[in-house]
């Protein structure tokens, strides 16, 4: 990997743990705002995640005297029509959000490798035949199929997940298999061969260590698509449940409805995806820039 | 070349088979089909629907690959794509009729996209690290995280409050008044316009930072050419070449994009008959859509990819 330089301390130190420590003192010497974004992401993991210790109130506690109130010392961001707390909203909002990202990219990443790494190592009628699937699902707009594929399921989040991963994962197959036939095409590779490496040697020993910084772009470049992704699908009332605390949803919902009397309602959970998105894009440039050696410098 | 073009238009054919099955395959997996939907509005009235009467008349009593068939068969045969389950109207005219709306909602998305992004991507390469670049970057990659359907809602809201005026949401055809018509439209194609501008207004900027380093461009200001020529006769026309592809691959986005616009400024263009569809189980309707943008965007991929080597003529296919 292009991250290790031969560094003397290599020998010294444990030479996984330097690895990490050095690529991440690497990235935040080049890429300051790629590294801030990533903080911002991680303490946004952290609210999600901690949301029950965090959040004021429970996300679905009304208070129905205090309904569609503004900012105040007891709720920070105000109420929404049913006198819930907005903020706790949010950061219930927040877990849904990037529970669900991440999971369905984590499925995005594995479905990728494998349509993608089958057909790119295997190759000849398999490649031919798949490659014709993927590109009749590449040629639907992602947002028609997503709508298509969810009202068959019906709202709900393993559903979301299910539908944004394997979709996506389709599409990002061919980065995959672009990949898999670039490594194929390279020496170490014929040498390998030549000498009589077994099959899933050569898979593991060649192919996977060099498919892994795809893998890694692929992730952190998809993130905030996923995102946004759901947030549209909950939007048009495809996507979450409606008792569900989603950004998307709280967009339509009450956000929606009560516009002219409490606009923050709707400003409030967009500014919240907008602001997670804009990070999640900005971290994954970075990881880019630093992973793939032939875009650096490009000055993305 | 030759053999190229033919290979890949006859690769487009089992890729288009595909395509009609998936879209025909798919709809038939929606739960609840449209006769519970009929009954369940019925029995309010305490009517009884003949179902099975109601299954023939629609054409769903038959196997799932006989009505496949009989959908492929009146697309090729009698060039339909059939009747909607509502309103007696057949799923070509009721695309044809919403049709307008989202060519003339994607054209001007479209353009404008380019009229952001061209210009300020090579402005940026040009003035690289200065202020102007950070600032024009910044915007773009935020323009790029910024929900399109939260940005339509603000510019629904703030207006009113702050100003009282809200941008007007009643659909004028082209046809009777086109200056009220681009101007009725203009705020949603702002919204999906630079929502689309970004990404190409990012590669414009790296393919130019790319180019001005080639030996060429420097052969071209030793030369002693006037910038102005090396910029726009030298780097821009090279440059340009990549952001062909991106831009023709943007054309999902576009239809995406214009699917949540219509639904929040009620306009009456396939997005909204799509959505609509959906909430209706009208298959007819759902498989038409689907097939027709499916359609459109696979040949769109098609004749970029073929456009490739007439553009940048150094691209040798097999």
């Amino acid at each position: 990997m292009s991250s290790v330089t031969g560094m003397p301390s290599a020998e010294i130190l444990p030479r996984r743990r330097s690895r990490l420590v050095e690529f991440f003192v690497r990235m935040a010497r080049e890429k300051p705002m790629g590294t801030v974004s990533g903080i911002v992401i991680l303490l946004l993991v952290i609210v999600g995640a901690l949301a029950d210790v965090l959040a004021p109130y429970p996300y679905y506690e009304m208070h129905l005297i205090d309904r569609l109130q503004g900012p105040s010392t007891s709720y920070l961001l105000g109420n929404d029509e049913m006198g819930r707390d907005l903020l706790s909203r949010l950061m219930y909002g927040a877990r849904l959000s990037l529970g669900v990202g991440l999971a369905a990219t984590t499925l995005d990443v594995i479905v990728a490798l494998l349509i993608g790494g089958t057909s790119g190592f295997l190759g000849g009628k398999y490649d031919l035949t798949m490659q014709r699937f993927v590109d009749a699902w590449i040629a639907f707009p992602g947002l028609l199929i997503l709508l298509t594929v969810m009202s068959i399921t019906g709202r709900g989040v393993p559903q979301m997940i299910l539908v944004l991963g394997i979709s996506g994962g389709i599409g990002g197959s061919r980065l995959i298999r672009g990949a898999v036939i670039g490594i194929k095409e390279n020496d170490y590779f014929l040498a390998a061969r030549a000498v009589g490496s077994p099959t899933h040697a050569t898979l593991l020993r060649h192919v996977m260590p060099n498919v892994m910084p795809v893998m890694i772009i692929i992730f952190s470049i998809s993130v905030g698509g996923v995102i946004m992704a759901e947030a549209s699908l909950s939007f048009l009332g495809f996507g979450l449940p409606l008792d569900t605390p989603s950004w998307g949803g709280m967009l339509s919902g009450e956000g929606r409805r009560y516009m002219e009397v409490a606009p923050r309602l709707a400003l409030m959970p967009g500014l919240a995806l907008t602001i997670t998105v804009y990070c999640l894009n900005m971290f994954g440039d970075a990881m880019r820039d630093l992973l793939d050696p032939r875009l650096r410098g490009a000055g993305n | 070349m030759t053999t190229y073009v033919i290979r890949r238009l006859l690769l487009a054919v089992p890729t288009l088979f595909i395509l009609t099955v998936l879209v025909f395959m798919l709809v038939r997996f929606l739960p609840g089909n449209v006769i519970d939907m009929m009954e369940s509005d019925l029995e309010a009235l305490d009517w009884q629907l003949d179902r099975e009467g109601f299954l023939r008349l629609m054409g769903l009593d038959v196997p799932f690959y006989v009505q496949y068939a009989r959908w492929m068969g009146g697309i090729f045969l009698h060039g339909t794509l059939g009747d909607s389950l509502f309103a007696g109207h057949t799923v070509e005219e009721k695309i044809l009729a919403a049709l307008p709306v989202t060519v003339q909602l994607g054209a001007m998305s479209f353009v404008l996209a380019q009229l952001i992004a061209l210009p300020v991507g090579i402005f940026s390469a040009i003035r690289q690290d200065t202020p102007a670049d950070y600032v024009a970057r910044t915007i773009a990659i935020i323009g790029m995280a910024t929900p399109n359907f939260w940005l339509a809602l603000m510019v629904m809201i703030y207006p009113t409050i702050w100003w009282g005026w809200a941008p007007p949401i009643e659909y004028i055809p082209f046809t009777e008044n086109p200056l009220g018509s681009i101007g009725m439209l203009i705020i949603p194609s702002v919204i999906v316009g630079t929502a689309m501008s970004a990404g190409t207004m990012r590669l414009t900027r790296t393919m130019m930072l790319e180019v001005l380093r080639q030996d060429y461009v420097r052969t071209a200001r030793s030369k002693g050419l006037k910038e102005r020529v090396v910029i726009y006769r030298h780097s821009v026309k090279n440059a340009l070449i990549p952001v062909i592809t991106l831009v023709g691959a943007q054309l999902p986005i576009l239809v995406g994009g214009s699917v949540i616009i219509e639904n929040i400024f009620v306009l009456p263009g396939l997005g909204r008959l799509f959505v609509d569809a959906l909430a209706q189980r009208d298959y007819p309707i759902i498989s038409g859509i689907n097939l027709f943008f499916g359609t459109v965007i696979l040949l769109n991929n098609l004749f970029i990819d073929l456009l490739y080597p007439f553009v940048d003529p150094r691209v040798r296919y097999r």
